[in-house]
């Protein structure tokens, strides 16, 4: 298959909006789940609050949430697939820079020391764009993440030493949660990142948080420490929006990867309430999204 | 726990009739700031024209559509997509913000620190918590665009709103010294220890 790179721009372009307005359905169903088990009266009012807002913005056709945040593409390309990379990149770029235009978005990307805004949701090597190999037949993934800045900012990195154990990561988790309160826009998925160099960690951290709810760890150590997780944090008490409840996350996500010797680092990366994606996949058939 | 109806502008023997816990339901007017807007008229001594005596501020960077000026859009910008952003980056100019423009309600998610605490306390203020992250609910809340200043900052600028009953809000810092995040944060600091201990992460 050769890809078209028209074909990619459009779908780039799509992508942006739709992960914008269309909340995914894991999502949703996590939304269900928060609500059966709260008990706090403001905290079911805000959870009410916010299923409501998916709700008026598939109605009403808007964006779930003002902030159109950083665009994220993860591109997987599958065997016997054609292209040109620089291409590639140029297409990735167009399209989210169409989106923004076309669809009066905000651009919320500045340059980092002027804070010049160049009204396009595109700067130095942003959009940020991923690529990766998989063994499907002549099929191409294009997942695209705006993700919020509030969540965003709700990022932290600590170099812990082997002799600290994992222990004093779960611990580094919990407290980075409580740090946070309502700031990050809970209920949130925590993605953790263990092991790796320093940014593979960080790395792994933002896979975890953007990985669908349901999904598991593929280590079952990292499994293990994710159920814990996930258990332990909404005993906390933080709430939705902070207020009190105990809807503080709909998961904890692990992601691990090998370290060194001398080496115990831990990554966390929040995904908000707001917890968009899209994808799309192109394939000689056409194109689905999902 | 009472509910207030405010028509906007209000004063301060009004606000301090707020106390935690209370909703809010707001009225008429309510103007939209953020980071550069304050940076810009605090740090850097610019000044508006626009009067937020006796308003609600909310932290908003809103994505708008620019059309024909109409009476439906006075200075030529219709809301599309009108949300709530982080509060806390906008601690340090709460005072200023009460002392020279006269702003008594601020609208945000999150929460915010000490010195605002202090200053609501001082100067007669409040705290209103918005659902963060419930963009396209808040835009229906929504009238028109009044006005714009410091556009230049765009979207940061200084936004003039006409709304429709906005709300229920709920008041999270009153004038009393009363903060419902406050609160929290000492519940979750009371229950960390058994938690870490249930995960075999305690000290
Ligand atoms: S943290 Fe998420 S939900 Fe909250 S304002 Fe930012 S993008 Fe929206």
């Amino acid at each position: 298959m050769q890809l078209d790179m028209a074909e990619v721009e459009r779908v780039c372009s799509d992508l942006y909006i739709r992960a914008l307005k269309i909340l995914p359905p894991d999502i949703k169903d996590g939304f269900k789940r928060l609500v059966g088990a709260e008990t706090g009266e403001t905290a079911k009012a805000v959870l009410g609050v916010m299923v409501e807002n998916v709700a008026v913005a598939e109605r009403t056709n808007n964006i779930l949430c003002q902030d159109t945040g950083i665009p994220i593409y993860n591109i997987t390309i599958g065997r016997n697939v054609s292209f040109d990379g620089a291409e590639l990149k140029a297409a990735i770029r167009r399209g989210c820079e169409r989106s923004t235009k076309e669809n009066s978005l905000r651009s919320s990307v500045v340059h980092p020391i002027t804070r010049q805004n160049d009204q396009t949701s595109c700067g130095v090597r942003v959009p940020i764009v991923h690529v990766d190999f998989d063994e499907r037949e002549e099929t191409v993934g294009i997942e695209m993440i705006p993700k919020g800045s509030g969540s965003e900012n709700g990022s932290f990195l600590k170099m812990l030493l082997p002799s600290d154990g994992v222990s004093a990561a779960k611990r580094f988790v919990i407290d980075r949660v409580i740090e946070l309160g309502g700031r990050v826009c809970p209920p949130t998925i925590v993605g953790v990142g263990l092991g790796g160099t320093s940014d593979m960690c960080m790395h792994l951290a933002k896979i975890a948080a953007t990985r669908p709810l349901g999904t598991v760890c593929s280590d079952p150590e990292g499994a293990k420490i994710e159920a814990e997780l996930s258990k332990a944090v909404n005993e906390l008490g933080v709430g939705p929006q902070g207020l009190g409840g105990r809807s503080t996350s709909f998961a904890v996500h692990v992601e691990i990867a090998a370290t060194h010797i001398t080496q115990n680092p831990v990554a966390v990366n929040i995904q908000c309430h707001s917890a968009r994606r899209a994808l799309a996949t192109i394939t000689p058939g056409g194109i689905a999204f999902s | 726990m009472a509910h207030h109806v405010l028509d906007m502008p209000i004063d301060a023997a009004k606000v301090r009739e707020l106390q935690i816990g209370d909703t809010v339901t707001l009225r008429k007017t309510l103007f939209g700031i953020r980071d550069a807007t304050l940076i810009h008229m605090f740090d850097r001594g610019r000044e508006t024209r626009l009067d937020l005596d006796g308003h609600a501020v909310i932290h908003t960077a809103p994505n708008v559509r620019r059309v024909d000026r109409s009476e439906e859009a006075p200075v030529g910008y219709a809301p599309f997509c009108i949300g709530t952003t982080t509060s806390q980056r906008m601690e340090r100019f709460t005072r200023q913000l009460m002392e020279r423009e006269g702003v008594r309600l601020i609208i945000g998610k999150g929460g915010m620190g000490a010195d605002t605490s202090a200053a609501f306390k001082d100067l007669g203020g409040a705290y209103l918590a918005i659902v963060g992250g419930a963009a396209a609910l808040e835009t229906t809340w929504i009238e028109r665009i009044e006005d714009v200043d410091m556009d230049d900052l765009h979207p940061e600028s200084l936004w003039k709103f006409r709304i429709r009953d906005l709300g229920p809000l709920l008041v999270g810092m009153d004038s009393h010294g009363g903060s419902l995040f406050e609160t929290v944060r000492d519940d979750v600091a009371s229950r960390r220890d058994a938690v870490l201990a249930s995960i075999g992460a305690g000290e």
